[in-house]
């Protein structure tokens, strides 16, 4: 492996971050040193199999070869805003494809928590809407009620877009499958006391010890 | 034998075909299946995009209370299969995650080990009952079904479900052929049909899932055979979209524990047919002579 000598200096330059950008790289890399192989990134090899295999990858602005290519370039404030993190269907075909078996699926979640935290959501595209109403459905029925689950979703979001489900939810309903009364789990205190103290290791860890930021970028760098 | 049984929400709802069928066989093969008492949601991919630990913890509960009787636990959607084998595999590995874990059950008064083995209903029937026990057991024939098996992501990759290849698996037709049904030649078997997509981008759910059912018709299949009660509904869904109303993009979407219990004498409804979006046309008429186990006189080729 080259080594950098005399990297040009300036604020862009490889080799310096600005400072959120040093933050934001900070909390990706000590989020995957919690995933399981997650250090691997080091071994991407560009080749593309993991865009070619994605079945959503014509409808994202930056494809998963592109996103670990920009991590390494040291542009992750630019990947937080890119649609491509909230368009993965979590398929994990990627993830069995790649020949340095770098685990892109639980990546693109680590960045999802990261954007998430860091309040950097697509405009148009309320993802993360989704997940916040399927935790608080969690949270209140210790089930996932469908019904109640969609209703907010798209009242939050897009009310039209309800409209548009009416002729599936009509058909649903006829055929039986649709619950109109939540299910509620009857040890629901339980499970509040489970999540409220499983959340206390959740959210400092978000918070990112300065010493674990790196300002370097570059193949040297990667997975520092 | 018996089995906790973890039906997750869908099967409560949108899937109840596949908990009706789901029953119907493990009752008709002379298993037990005990449904874990008070389980709460998986929290599926969608928690896990949020709070991590929280995900796990969620997660974690429902394996505390299925140790009990320490049973394996047998999860027919491929979410939950997923989230719960992701929990006790992912814990084994990572200490610092499976102490904070641990910490969080104690505030709800529970102790995990993670000792109970997660599995696919798929899994289980071929290995534990197996294919040689389902064709003893068949009552009715399936020769009039041409499925299109469809396995989908969560239980090919990344725990294969079952052992064998994730890109080409085989064994859905492996059983299917042996029941006597026509399965047909379906490359898309581990595409995604675009899963939570559906709500979130329903223009990319619906190409995917649109995709898989075009291919199934082109492939002159008259059921796509599923694994999931997500893949079931989005498929199931392009069934009665106002685009295509009309045109031939309609076919009945079936879980294969519906196929398999009209094959070994379930009723139509026993199995939840009833819920399917579109009435499947081909019957499962009884067959002429139960073939019973073979004897060397009886051996093909003797």
């Amino acid at each position: 492996m080259t080594t950098l000598t005399n990297p040009p200096a300036g604020h862009l330059a490889p080799g310096a971050l600005p400072k959120t950008e040093a933050e934001l790289r900070g909390a990706f890399l000590q989020e995957i040193e919690r995933i399981p192989g997650g250090g691997r990134l080091n071994q991407c090899i560009q080749c593309g199999t993991c865009t070619a295999t994605c079945p959503v990858s014509y409808a994202m602005d930056l494809t998963p070869r592109q996103v670990i290519g920009m991590f390494r370039a040291g542009a992750i404030g630019e990947l937080l805003q890119s649609r491509t993190i909230w368009i993965c269907a979590s398929c994990y075909h990627c993830t069995l494809r790649c020949p340095a078996q770098i685990q892109i699926t639980d990546l693109i979640y680590a960045l999802k928590r990261i954007a998430i935290e860091e309040g950097i959501f697509p405009k148009r595209f309320p993802v993360h809407v989704m997940s916040e109403t399927f935790t608080e459905n969690v949270k209140k029925y210790g089930r996932n009620f469908e019904v109640g689950l969609l209703l907010r979703y798209f009242l939050r979001t897009r009310p039209l877009g309800l409209f548009r489900q009416r002729r599936a939810g009509w058909a649903l309903l006829r055929h039986g499958r649709i619950r109109l009364r939540p299910d509620k789990i009857d040890n629901i205190e339980q499970l509040r006391k489970i999540i409220a103290k499983a959340e206390t290791f959740d959210l400092p860890q978000e918070k990112v010890p300065k010493e674990k930021v790196t300002t370097t970028v570059g193949y040297e760098s990667i997975g520092r | 034998m018996r089995y906790t049984y973890y039906p997750g929400c869908s099967l409560h709802a949108t899937g109840i075909g596949y908990d009706k069928s789901m029953r119907a066989i493990f009752t008709k093969l002379g298993s037990e299946l005990v449904e874990l008492d008070d389980w709460n949601c998986c929290g599926a991919t969608a928690y896990m995009s949020v709070q991590k630990t929280v995900a796990f913890a969620v997660t974690a509960r429902n394996l505390a209370l299925a140790e009990k009787t320490g049973d394996d636990v047998v999860a027919p959607c491929s979410a939950c299969y997923y989230a719960l084998k992701h929990t006790s595999e992912g814990l084994a590995e990572n200490p610092e995650l499976r102490a904070q874990v641990d910490a969080s059950l104690e505030a709800g008064g529970l102790r995990a080990e993670f000792s109970v083995a997660v599995r696919h209903p798929l899994e289980v029937l071929l290995t534990d009952v197996g294919v040689d026990r389902l064709v003893a057991a068949q009552t009715h024939s399936l020769a009039e079904f041409r499925p299109a098996c469809y396995y989908g992501c969560q239980i090919v990759r990344p725990f294969g479900a079952v052992a064998e290849d994730p890109e080409l698996p085989m064994s859905m037709e492996r059983l299917f052929t042996a029941l006597g049904a026509r399965p047909i030649n379906y490359p898309p078997k581990v595409t995604c049909c675009g899963g939570m997509l559906v709500a979130t981008f329903p223009e990319v759910a619906n190409r995917l899932s649109k995709d898989l059912v075009d291919w199934a018709i082109e492939g002159e299949a008259n059921c796509i055979v599923t694994v999931c009660p997500l893949c079931q509904s989005n498929l199931d869904m392009i069934n009665v979209n106002g685009d295509h109303k009309g045109t031939s993009h309609q076919i009945p979407v079936l879980y294969f524990t519906q196929l398999i219990g009209l094959a070994i004498g379930c009723s139509p409804e026993e199995v939840g047919m009833q819920h399917g979006l579109v009435p499947m046309d081909a019957k499962a008429p009884p067959l002429a002579v139960s073939p019973g186990p073979m004897t060397v006189a009886g051996a093909r080729g003797a």
